[in-house]
Formats: structure tokens, sequence, C-alpha cells
């Protein structure tokens, strides 16, 4: 032990700084209101103040900092997508990502493990080679590896899959990380709040207030505040605030559920996926397996988990990994996910004057938090949708044009 | 285990159900946009949905009125009640 830390256990009182200081009053007006205290949120707020120096800016939060999807995703982190648009997106995500412990003087415990996306059939296979021709194209470390490659790799898992879908090969995509969740929401909301952004958690916005189709304040169960510039980022809220407007949006709400095992030495410092057997897992710093399936099989507003996703998921782990029947379960959760119809989230400009909304964000959201963030900040400081994220723009749906992105979510739906 | 009630032989594991979505009326003889938004949008706050369910043992299809804040199964729906006339 430390001199330093010795000393510091004696003192009397401890003056570290608190993360997130003791909440003000609510003022009457914010130049920008920031609907959602997660990651994307956060992210929004920060580089806000940071890149276009807007510090009048309320980020509003119906929980508490990162309680939401921040906190329930599987903290997977990759750019290995199948669209053009997304491969783009995705890759300054990661490049934002890399630096962000430096950035925050805050340990985000970012980890490069490298991503093997299974395939088990010969029509995944097809699939593999074009994500990883899109991926090469645009310069992503993404390519197709066969069974001695993932064996190597990942010795402990059963390339027969107990005979029923022998692994054929395998998209491996080795910039694939994790990272820990909170500490991304946490470091955005501080570098936020150092810059002057105000942070209201358990504050719940009830209305958004317009006047001839343009945004004039919204409502709150601690009071009323008129603003310029409301931007949502709730995911699986968005609806609710959406039918505030009477603005229709295709999201649908389904709940996502993963667990963790109890913890083990470390075994596999790869992230696995199987679209096949709708699994993916990866070992945490602290030992645990993180696991996680589809979504659930019916729309519902709601975080409780369920017995059936448990015994659905092991019922598939054991195949890929015969000796995890003998783990126990320690957690299971679940999030609420806003599926959009072409797995592509929904963000800049809508018909309301001053709404901007990023959602959509379904099962891939935690690995946007820095981009969304970066490009919502611009699109709501010059009033103008990023180029970046034109192609998610809310009109694409009635222009028929979408984005299908299915063949790249991490499991099938 | 969560369970559904399927209309009939009862209560059965959700895992034997698929679940189809929201009983909807499309639009005839409409414009452009207001087909987009039929075929795209959706009801997506919490509320009483009418959803079609199928029964995979059984064969059987049949609507709900469910409530999609408690997942509580307000009403069995006659299929007579949502059918429409397909234009000539």
């Amino acid at each position: 032990m430390s001199w330093k830390l010795l000393k510091y256990g004696f003192k009397r009182s401890h003056d570290e700084p608190r993360f997130f200081p003791e909440p003000k009053e609510l003022k009457s007006h914010y130049d920008v209101v920031i609907i959602g205290g997660g990651g994307h949120g956060m992210a929004c707020a920060y580089y806000l103040a940071k890149e276009h120096g807007i510090t009048n800016v309320a980020v509003l939060e119906q929980g508490y900092i990162g309680g939401g999807n921040t906190g329930r995703n599987t903290t997977i982190v990759r750019s290995n997508y199948l669209t053009p648009e997304g491969v783009k997106f995705y890759d300054t995500s990661v490049k934002l990502f890399e630096d962000l412990s430096d950035e925050f003087d805050l340990n985000i415990f970012y980890s490069t493990r490298g991503h093997f996306t299974l395939a088990h059939t010969d029509s995944a296979m097809r699939t593999m080679r074009w994500r990883a021709e899109v991926n090469k194209h645009y310069g992503i470390d993404s390519e197709v590896v066969g069974r001695d490659e993932i064996g190597k790799a990942v010795p402990y898992m059963d390339l027969e899959c107990a005979g029923h879908t022998p692994v054929m090969g395998a998209l491996y995509h080795a910039p694939g990380s994790v990272a820990r969740h909170d500490a991304v929401a946490w470091g955005y909301a501080r570098g936020a709040y150092n810059r002057g952004v105000e942070i209201h958690q358990r504050t719940r916005v009830t209305d958004i207030r317009t006047r001839d189709g343009r945004v004039i304040g919204v409502d709150t169960d601690r009071g009323a505040i008129s603003c310029g510039k409301v931007i949502s980022m709730v995911a699986g809220s968005t609806p609710r605030i959406t039918e505030m407007l009477n603005l229709p949006t295709p999201i649908e709400i389904f709940p996502l559920q993963a667990c963790v095992s109890e913890p083990v030495k470390p075994f596999m410092d790869t992230i696995v996926v199987s679209g096949s057997l709708h699994v993916y897992v990866s070992q945490s710093s602290r030992g645990e397996m993180v696991m996680g399936a589809s979504v659930d099989p019916s729309v519902l507003h709601s975080t409780r988990s369920s017995f059936d996703f448990v015994e659905g998921l092991a019922d598939q782990m054991v195949d890929l990994f015969p000796f995890m029947s003998r783990l126990k379960v320690m957690r299971q959760w679940a999030g609420m996910s806003d599926m959009t119809p072409d797995f592509a989230p929904i963000m800049g400009k809508t018909p309301i004057e001053g709404f901007y909304l990023d959602a959509g964000w379904g099962t891939w959201g935690f690995k946007a938090t820095p981009v969304s963030g970066k490009t919502m900040a611009w699109t709501a400081a010059n009033d103008q949708t990023h180029e970046l994220i034109e192609p998610f723009r809310y009109s694409r749906f009635a222009d028929f044009d979408l984005v299908g992105e299915k063949g790249a979510a991490s499991v099938g739906h | 285990m969560k369970l559904l009630d399927c209309p009939l032989i009862g209560r059965r594991p959700i895992s034997e159900f698929d679940y189809v979505g929201e009983v909807r009326k499309p639009p005839v003889d409409c414009d452009t946009e207001t087909w987009a938004g039929f075929v795209f949008n959706r009801q997506g706050a919490p509320s009483v949905l009418r959803e079609r369910w199928y029964h995979r043992p059984t064969g059987y299809w049949f609507i709900l009125d469910r409530d999609t804040l408690t997942d509580e199964v307000k009403a069995i729906v006659d299929h007579r009640e949502v059918r429409y006339d397909i234009p000539a």
C-alpha cells in the first residue's frame, strides 16, 4: 500500500469531488434540452459544449444516469456492418471509442478482443464473405476465417456444436472490443458538466409544447421549461415522447434480455457471436461470461426478465461451450429495444422544427454512443442533418429508401 | 415460465406461440404517403393493442387485445370483428 493511500485513509474528510454534483433547481429557459441521460444523451451534451460552444443545455433523465439501456447492453463495440452507410458510421464510432479514456481521463476499460461471427450454413458463409468485402472496401479490418483459426483462438469451443450445426467458418473483426458501459456515460456526463451543462436526474418530461410546428418548450414533473431545441435520445421510451408530438414512427418496443454467469478464470479473450444459434458471449474483465440472445417475441414495455430466456439461451450456449453447463447464472436483466423495420437507427431532423430524434437503437445502440452524440450535436447546432447520418433520416420510410442492415444485426431477430 | 391462454386448448408455454403483430386495416385507394405510413409506422407507445397470434401445435390463429405495458390479455376477439371488404 502506498503512503499516499494510507494517509488518505486516515484523513477525517475525503475531499474527492463528486462525479455529478447535487442537482439545482431547473432554470426557466435553456437553449437546448436533451431528453434522456444515457450514453447518447450525455455524449450529445458533451459535444454540444465542447465542439459547438453551446453550454446552456439541460439533460433531463427520468431515472438515473446510464440506468437505461446504457447499463443493460453487453458492451460490444464493432464496425463490421453490412451496408456502406452502416460501416462508415460505426467505424467513426470505434475510432472515437479508442481515444475516450484519454479524453475523459477516466478508464473506460476499452479492451480490443477480436470478434468472431460464426457461420454454420452455406448461406451464412455467403453473407460473411459479402460483409468482409464491404468492410475491406471501407478500410475496416475484417476477414473470413476457417475452422482452424477459430479453433486456435477459442480452444474451448466445440466446433461441431454437438453435431447439430457444425461451424463452417466465421467473419473475424480484429477491432471488435468491449468497454465498461457505465464509465462511458459517466465520462461524457462529467465532461459535459465541467463545461457548464446541467444534468437533472429523476426529472420526467411529461409534454413537449409546440407553436406553429416549432418546439417552444417542455413540461416536466418539476415544472415547465422554455427552449428552442429538443433532442430526444431515450431509446426504449421513444414512442412515448413522439406520441406527445403526434409524430408517427415505425418503432416497436421489444424487450432484449442478457445475463452473466458466475466468474471463472479467464479462458476466452475474444467475442463470439452466432447468428444461427441466436447467442453472443464474451468474458468480462472480472471473469463473468456475459451472454445475450435475440429480442423477446412480442411487443412489451417492460424490463422484467424471464426464465424462458435463460432456458433458451443455455440450450444454445451449451452446444457451443459444453462445459458451461456447470456454470451458474448470477444475474439476468432486460432492456427495452426500440426496433425499426430496417435495423438501422432514426436520426436527425424531424418535420417539427427544433425537434431532433435519435432513436431506433434496437439492439445496436451502445457501440454508436460517441458517433451519435457527435453527429446529433452537429445536427442540432447547425439545424441541418449531418452527412454521416443522412441515410438514417426520419423521412426515409416515406421515401421508401430503407437502409437494410438486418444481415448485420449480431443475432437473428 | 411465461404462459398464454390458447383459446382452443387453454394455458400453454409462450414458446409454443408465434407473435404476428397488430391487426390493422390497410387503407385502400390512398396516396403514396398514406400507404408508406401504413406499411412502416406502428402504434409504438404503451396501449391496449389488438394483435394476431398463432399457436403452432394446434395450427390455430387468434386475435387478442393485450395491454403492452402490463402484458395482460384483456379480451379474445372474434375474427369477424376485424373483417373488412376487399374493394372490387
